[in-house]
């Protein structure tokens, strides 16, 4: 058992290296050069993106429904692991709380990239019409962005004031932003119940408010007629795509911050085989509903849906199909299947590819749907029968990417990854445990 | 003094159970006061014959009768998200008589400065299946009476009218395009860039613009001017309506194909012949796109057979890849 100065000094908050003071420039680098493509679409219009009429949404609403999905790590990591009581989930919760947050205002961000009238973004709330699927949109982003923060909010106040304390020589600015952050926490009772209570409280909120998240998205699609959105399906599926993503996401960022910041004492390879199982699960999941949405519609063959399956499994899109669903999904079924795939450098490999898998995955979902209406694509110049992104949309989504990334990296700089406090208490309780035992 | 007081409480009293009359009586009971005084007051035994609006002689004393200037807006008076009052507009589209002339694309064009890649009225080149006859098919906007279009729409930019117009406030849509994901009929086009209407047409969109707010895109006047990141569609017309006009591809077609009319007065017209809505449908078996949707067009189609004309004529306009011609 290590001590509890070095428990500090192992979680406390620490100063970026020459690799970390590189990555930020890479990353303001590129959310500048997202930013200037980002000016010149407003200026001339979004003639600069290659959507046009028929393939009329791009990658900034797949972009954008991949950030949705990733946002879902919060409710099912946080919110279920707490709620089945599953400890093992200590070191890993504030990386996921992390990872929903940065996710979720980025998901807010990208959506209104898409629009192409920014300026009258007001008119969600002067002209709202609650039958549309955008308005529970508007409703619920900023609700799940509020949930996120405040879960990942509320457990940090013990180490806020952990903080306070251990910088208070070292760096009094620093300390005094903590002490400020903690919100005058001193650790009595009472303050501890409240708290306690409060995260239990949200923690039970941010499961039904992220399942609506994912539904509505979801709704976004299917409450229109195209074939290949039109599917009852297509909530559960997006829940548990979701999952997936969100898991993901979770496993390689955490491998990367445990290499980074040596918490291999804490993150054990026993939490990788555990994480690996959750991920498991979740793929065979996706996989159950990714049947029902692809084979039975595949079954009757109605003439629409034939067609648009056609392109998913033979045609212009099969390259891309066949790859995010053996790749990002059947390969790390089967790796996963085995103990030794769920070692911490296998996993890592399989979380990237899961999440490259997931982002290509709603590229595929949004995409060959939108060239396949009921009426035949005529009149119109030859280009607009495909769609591949442009160099701005490129630019700008890649943008939105480091600012998520830099988003994670700036917290992950400024507040324990791992909550001090409740190691702590864990640890104690540990020791208390064996004594009583022996 | 006290009976001063009273005549004029009387007085006052009297005047605004008058006014109030007045007011619940309307224009009626006004023109009926100001008659009786016409009537006592000059006596000219000058009659003059004149019909009503509803087609009855009726004789008026010529003293009466005072000449007045053309009303330039009191047919405009209806509320724009409402529509015209007690009218519902239709159209058929007789299938037999297209030979893909395309005049009602280019008039459509014309008079709604279509300066993009898509245009609002489409002749698409279709065949059910390989054993069955080709035809041609003109599409407007369908202008559903369930439209998926409004029900997505986050802002009201786009709403249904009484009249059965579906139409587009320019000055509030935000660009999401979502109308665009909902619409089964492919109609809608977007401004993905600053519209190019500017230099050609400026003149003529002037004079249309006369008649409202300066500069500002109005429903009723649909791409008129067409506004950057927003959607434009087929209006139905309602400018030409409102002058007693027929819209534009329906006087364009020199084929008579479409029929345009009101659902009420069950009729419509192709600008040579007016027949009965319902017993044209009836006769010629019509129908509607993709009835199983469930949108409820107010567009109705008639179908290709007794052809007068060979689907082959059709080919030498038929251009794949363009709906909106180009300036050299």
């Amino acid at each position: 058992m290590k001590n509890y100065d070095t428990l500090i000094k192992d979680l406390a908050p620490k100063k970026f290296g020459k690799r970390g003071v590189i990555w930020i420039i890479f990353l303001i680098a590129i959310i500048i050069a997202g930013i200037i493509a980002y000016i010149d679409q407003i200026i001339k219009g979004q003639v600069v993106t290659n959507m046009r009429d028929y393939a009329l949404w791009g990658i900034y609403i797949s972009n954008f429904v991949f950030f949705v999905a990733t946002s879902f790590v919060g409710s099912v990591t946080v919110a279920i692991l707490r709620l089945t009581n599953n400890t093992w989930r200590t070191p890993l919760v504030r990386i996921a709380e992390i990872i929903s947050v940065a996710a979720i205002i980025m998901a807010g961000i990208t959506i209104m990239i898409d629009m192409a009238r920014p300026d009258r973004i007001l008119n969600l709330f002067i002209h709202a019409r609650l039958q549309s699927p955008i308005t529970w949109d508007v409703i619920i982003i900023p609700t799940y962005i509020v949930i996120s923060l405040l879960l990942l909010y509320f457990p940090l106040l013990p180490d806020f004031a952990i903080l306070k304390k251990y910088f208070k020589e070292e760096k009094p600015s620093l300390s005094k932003r903590y002490g400020f952050l903690s919100l005058n926490w001193t650790g009595s009772k009472a303050q501890k119940i409240l708290q306690e209570k409060s995260v239990k409280i949200i923690a039970i909120m941010i499961i039904p408010v992220g399942i609506l998240l994912q539904t509505i998205d979801a709704w976004l699609f299917s409450t229109t007629y195209r074939v290949g959105w039109d599917s009852t399906n297509f909530a559960p599926y997006f829940i548990s795509g979701a999952f997936v993503a969100g898991v993901g996401a979770l496993v390689t960022v955490i491998y990367i911050v445990r290499k980074i910041k040596k918490l291999e004492y804490y993150i054990t390879d026993s939490h990788f085989d555990k994480m690996g199982k959750l991920l498991v699960l979740a793929c065979l999941i996706y996989l159950y509903f990714n049947i029902n949405e692809y084979l039975i519609p595949a079954f009757t063959a109605k003439k629409g849906e034939a067609v648009h399956l056609d392109t998913l499994f033979t045609g212009h899109y099969a390259t891309l199909f066949w790859l995010v669903t053996i790749g990002g999904l059947v390969v790390p079924i089967v790796v996963l299947l085995f103990k030794k795939g769920r070692k911490p450098l296998p996993m890592f490999f399989i979380g990237l590819i899961v999440v490259i898998g997931s982002w290509w995955k709603r590229y595929v979902i949004v995409t060959p749907t939108l060239l396949h209406p009921f009426l035949p694509i005529q009149g119109v110049p030859e280009s607009w029968r495909h769609y591949f992104p442009s160099l701005h949309e490129w630019l700008i989504t890649i943008a939105t990417l480091a600012m998520a990334l830099l988003i994670i990296t700036l917290l992950v700089r400024y507040l324990p990854v791992i909550p001090i406090q409740r190691t702590a208490d864990e640890q104690e309780l540990l020791k208390t445990d064996k004594n009583t035992k022996s | 003094m006290e009976d001063k007081n009273n005549s004029r409480r009387k007085f006052l009293g009297k005047g605004l159970k008058l006014g109030l009359v007045t007011a619940i009586g309307g224009i009626g009971l006004t023109k009926l006061a100001t008659n009786l005084n016409a009537k006592n007051n000059n006596h000219s035994e000058d009659k003059m014959e004149l019909m009503t609006t509803d087609g009855t002689l009726i004789q008026v004393d010529s003293s009466e009768v005072i000449e007045m200037n053309h009303s330039q807006d009191h047919d405009k008076k209806h509320n724009v998200r409402e529509g015209f009052p007690n009218r519902k507009f239709v159209m058929v589209v007789d299938l037999a008589k297209c030979k893909n002339a395309l005049k009602c694309q280019s008039a459509c064009n014309k008079h709604h400065y279509v300066t993009g890649d898509n245009a609002w009225v489409k002749v698409y080149k279709m065949q059910e299946s390989k054993d069955t006859a080709p035809y041609w098919m003109p599409t407007t906007c369908q202008h559903c009476d369930k439209p998926a279009c409004v029900t997505v729409c986050p802002v009201d930019a786009t709403f249904k009218r009484k009249d059965g117009l579906v139409l587009i406030d320019n000055e509030r849509c935000i660009g999401c395009r979502f109308c665009m994901a909902a619409c089964p009929y492919s109609t809608r086009v977007f401004n993905w860039s600053e519209p190019k209407q500017g230099e050609t047409s400026e003149i003529t969109m002037e004079m249309d613009m006369e008649h409202h707010d300066h500069g500002a895109s109005d429903p009723e006047h649909a791409g008129v001017p067409s506004i950057k990141g927003t959607v434009d569609k087929c209006d139905f017309c309602p400018h030409s309506i409102q002058n007693n006009e027929l819209p534009h591809c329906v006087t364009a077609c020199p084929n008579g194909v479409f029929y345009f009319g009101d659902k009420y007065e069950d009729t419509v017209t192709n600008g040579e012949e007016t027949v009965r809505l319902s017993k044209l449908l009836t006769d010629k078996a019509g129908y509607r796109l993709l009835e199983g949707l469930g949108t409820e067009p107010s567009v109705y189609y008639l179908p290709p057979t007794d052809r007068l004309v060979d689907f082959e004529d059709g080919l030498k306009h038929y251009t794949e890849f363009q709906s909106v011609e180009k300036p050299e």
